[in-house]
């Protein structure tokens, strides 16, 4: 890893000052970015710790009855908290357990790997991701692989999910890397049903409209049965085929249906 | 160079570091305490596994300018007072835990996180709790039964084949 200068600031102003520059980079849990700046695939004259932010740290559910998570939490802590069953069992299926203890929700949202599995909560959940400058819909948010609405030394310091009536998240893991082959996220509000697939497409995570559609009519396993997701998009690779992370897709989405009710 | 201070085994430790100085490198290079493994440097393998303010964590992909300031605990810092092994230490000799013995400062310190939290795990629980540890002697039989044993619990039904 090439050498860069550290700072730490201890809060949110600070921080935003100091990734003003063109050449500093935000740092959150760093399970991600510091793997990618051994292999020398990032570089940087200046990392920004997020972690040393007391005010983007803690889980509390807001007036409005959303979980409000601060963006510089820990899996762990997420894993931990009793108030969304469905994201805590998701926070606690992430890496392993010493990956938990250094990851951050905010780190892995900003970073939008199309294999992550923090994106499918907060796409399904109609989460708000809000950051140093302004509040942004999860619909509007992601915007393809790694790539997301956040601008240039923009901060994500808090998430915040409405909480479903029940949800369920199931995930095929790639054994080797313990991310999502692929991962579904089944959302059921009392008015609609929000379902969220990641792993699968080469465009990143995206809202399986057919089968919210079906679900929000009869919240079945069976209401999906009938459907296909169409492979055109999927990611191919040594792990699997386009067709088989597709047909994966729906069976996982049914998995989560079944296990939600 | 920057100087960072931080609390090891007990011990205020300081020294001067790179941006770059992983937590691993800290404590192998700088502090030349090598009983923290580097096994893959990616972390995947779990040998650099250390506490840092009672929590696993894996040294190799922490910033030792990140922590300043931490309470972190090494493999060095698991024996008892007397020098004799620690209890989980003792069930890994106990219960033939270790083959090449690469991974086990990081088995060690993975199981002392887990019993930290969850004193009697099932056999279950510890193999999933394991899972970023890895053992390429692929002796995870006996080092569940070693954690199993150091919890305590009667260890003849656990697994051996």
């Amino acid at each position: 890893m090439y050498n860069f200068e550290f700072s730490k600031p201890s809060n949110i102003a600070d921080a935003v000052a100091a990734l003003s520059s063109d050449e500093a980079q935000a740092l959150g849990g760093g399970q991600t970015l510091l793997p990618t700046m051994k292999q020398r695939l990032a570089q940087t004259d200046m990392l920004v710790s997020l972690t040393g932010i007391g005010e983007m740290q803690g889980i509390c559910v807001g007036d409005n009855g959303e979980l409000c998570i601060g963006g510089a939490t820990t899996h762990a802590a997420v894993a931990a908290d009793g108030n969304y069953p469905g994201l805590a069992s998701l926070a606690g299926r992430i890496g392993d357990p010493a990956v938990r203890n250094r990851g951050t929700i905010g780190g892995s949202l900003a970073n939008n790997d199309p294999s992550a599995c923090y994106p499918a909560a907060a796409l399904a959940s109609g989460a708000t991701i809000k950051t140093n400058a302004r509040d942004i819909a999860a619909d509007d948010y992601f915007q393809g692989m790694f790539e997301t609405a956040l601008e240039e030394g923009e901060i994500i310091t808090e998430v915040r999910f409405p909480i479903p009536e029940v949800s369920n998240y199931q995930k095929f893991v790639q054994p080797a890397s313990r991310f999502a082959l692929v991962g579904v996220f089944v959302a059921k509000f009392a008015d609609d049903v929000r379902v969220a697939v990641t792993g699968a497409s080469s465009d990143g995570v995206f809202r399986w409209a057919e089968a919210e559609a079906a679900l929000s009519a009869d919240f079945s396993k069976a209401a999906v049965d009938a459907l296909a997701v169409p492979s055109g998009d999927m990611i191919s690779d040594l792990h699997g085929t386009a067709e088989y992370r597709a047909h994966l897709a729906k069976v996982m989405t049914g998995r989560a249906v079944a296990a939600a009710c | 160079m920057t100087q960072v201070t931080m609390t090891v085994n007990g011990k205020s430790v300081s020294g001067d570091v790179e941006g770059r100085t992983l937590l691993s490198d800290f404590l192998r290079d700088g502090l030349r305490m090598t009983g923290t493994h580097v096994g893959c440097d990616t972390s995947q393998c779990g040998a650099c596994v250390v506490h840092v303010n009672g929590e696993a964590v894996k040294s190799c992909t922490a910033l030792a300018l990140d922590l300043e300031g931490a309470d972190v605990r090494t493999i060095e810092g698991m024996a008892n007072a007397d020098g004799s092994l620690g209890t989980i230490q003792q069930a890994f000799q106990d219960y033939h835990g270790l083959q090449c013995g690469f991974c086990t400062p990081g088995m060690v310190m993975s199981a002392a996180a887990l019993l930290k939290d969850n004193p009697t795990p099932t056999e279950q629980e510890v193999r999933e709790y394991l899972e970023g540890n890895i053992c390429r002697c692929t002796g995870y039989h006996n080092i569940v039964k070693a954690i199993m044993a150091a919890s305590g619990q009667d260890v003849a039904a656990v697994a051996a084949e």
